[in-house]
């Protein structure tokens, strides 16, 4: 599980768009394309590389009820085996 | 009654059957598509608003050499401007610094690069042409433009046995990813199996280094590894399902459920300038011939498996038993395995090795 100061940053090739077919936030990268929830996107569009994994969570529960930030380490860490984001540690 | 099928993730254009390169796994037909026959600049401009109204979201340009167009350039613009993931699948060749910066301005994503072996005299033997020079400038100009790149490496006998130097030379050339396949045995490849077929001493010896360099690399550079077929005891899960995720569209406008379909001379291929994507994605028998699970007989439709790996391979089927709906022949659950391991007995140390026979249009 990465850490709540894990610092996530979308990965160099990934793109991030609104798809309106599917009418669902997607995530494209060479290897294929992530569908995405709603809470997912907001994750995601917060990967800039800067927010850490603990920020993202009190950002998000501003947004949304019962976000819990042991969710958003999980879901940061699935995106990571998905090769859609990095994370730099700045804080082991 | 048709199955179910979701919108596809992806399309395959292969834009051209032209290529400098020369092969003799090439996954294109036999049969290749003539200039002549080509689609125009605007039936590929109509074939990508098709696909993206049907929901693909990515858009790889291949061929053959998708360089060999002209209009590459106004196509990636128009994959590019419709919100597609633009990927470029090229051998290197003709990729000049000037003409990659147009096509990363005009909305290239993602840069795919094949390696035809580590060394020069290997890379050139096996491509039947000097190219190993033009892929590692290449690679350097995709690394200067700032694009992720996937080195794209095919195996078999003649150079599993350099599988870490592959590897070696991918991170050398800055690769961010490494498709390490197998061959698969279809087209040109079938036709020199005798020559590529590699042996189970090449595997065993490259499967524990490409599992290393995996552990090594992670973080940095990912290792897909496709597995040689013949040689395990289930198929791959060809396609993740027929009509299921993705649709080829040939040179000549045929569309295809894998690249490889052609080869079921059984199916009847519709064309784009015929139909629309949509008709023939939801609505033709060939897109519906494989779905789902009903067209299965056993040992498959019986197999938990089927979940897995969807009966493997339609074409493989199809080549090896005659009948296309039979399971994989590679599995080891199939009657039809013998025929797999006869191949394998006679082929993978043939005591006469032919020739490989060079891909050539018309050649």
């Amino acid at each position: 599980m990465s850490s709540l100061q894990a610092v996530p940053r979308i990965r160099r090739g990934v793109k991030c768009t609104f798809d309106q077919i599917r009418g669902s936030h997607v995530v494209l990268f060479p290897e294929g394309v992530l569908v995405l929830n709603e809470t997912a996107a907001s994750v995601v569009n917060l990967c800039d590389g800067k927010t850490t994994v603990g920020d993202i969570a009190l950002r998000l529960a501003e947004e949304f009820d019962g976000v819990e930030p042991a969710d958003v380490a999980e879901l940061v860490e699935r995106l990571v085996a998905r090769r859609v984001v990095d994370i730099d540690v700045t804080d082991g | 009654m048709s199955p179910t099928a979701e919108a596809p993730f992806g399309l395959l254009a292969e834009l051209t059957h032209r290529c400098p390169l020369q092969c003799g796994y090439c996954s294109n037909p036999l049969e290749l598509v003539h200039r002549e026959a080509e689609l125009s600049t605007e039936d590929w401009r109509r074939v990508f608003d098709q696909a993206r109204s049907l929901g693909a979201l990515q858009i790889h340009l291949s061929g053959g050499e998708p360089l060999a167009r002209k209009d590459l350039p106004e196509l990636v613009t128009h994959a590019n401007s419709l919100g597609c993931y633009v990927n470029l699948v090229t051998s290197g060749v003709g990729l000049s610094r000037e003409r990659l910066h147009d096509l990363a301005e005009r909305g290239v994503d993602h840069v795919q690069l094949s390696l035809q072996d580590a060394t020069r005299e290997g890379n050139d033997r096996i491509a039947g042409i000097k190219a190993f020079d033009r892929k590692i400038e290449a690679a350097a100009y995709v690394r200067e433009e700032g694009l992720p790149l996937t080195v794209n490496t095919v195996l078999h006998r003649q150079n599993l046995d350099n599988i870490a130097g592959v590897i070696a030379m991918a991170e050398e050339m800055g690769a961010e990813r490494l498709e390490l396949a197998n061959t698969q045995y279809y087209g040109w490849a079938l036709r020199n199996r005798a020559v590529l077929l590699p042996t189970k001493e090449q595997l065993a010896h490259a499967d524990p280094i490409v599992h290393a360099a995996q552990e090594r690399l992670r973080g940095r550079m990912e290792i897909v590894y496709v597995i040689a077929d013949y040689h395990e005891a289930h198929p791959k899960p060809c396609m993740y399902g027929w009509g299921a995720r993705q649709l080829t569209v040939a040179p000549n406008g045929d569309v295809l459920p894998c690249p490889a379909a052609t080869v079921i001379t059984s199916l009847k291929i519709e064309n784009v300038r015929d139909s629309s994507l949509h008709d023939i994605w939801y609505h033709s028998e060939s897109f519906n011939a494989f779905r789902g699970f009903e067209w299965m007989r056993d040992p498959c439709r019986s197999c938990p498996r089927k979940e897995i790996d969807f009966g493997g391979c339609r074409c493989q089927a199809f080549q090896l038993t005659g009948d296309a709906a039979n399971t994989d022949p590679v599995c080891s659950l199939s009657p039809n395995r013998s025929k797999v391991d006869l191949i394998l007995e006679t082929e993978m140390t043939p005591e006469v090795v032919p020739a490989m026979a060079m891909r050539r249009i018309g050649g």
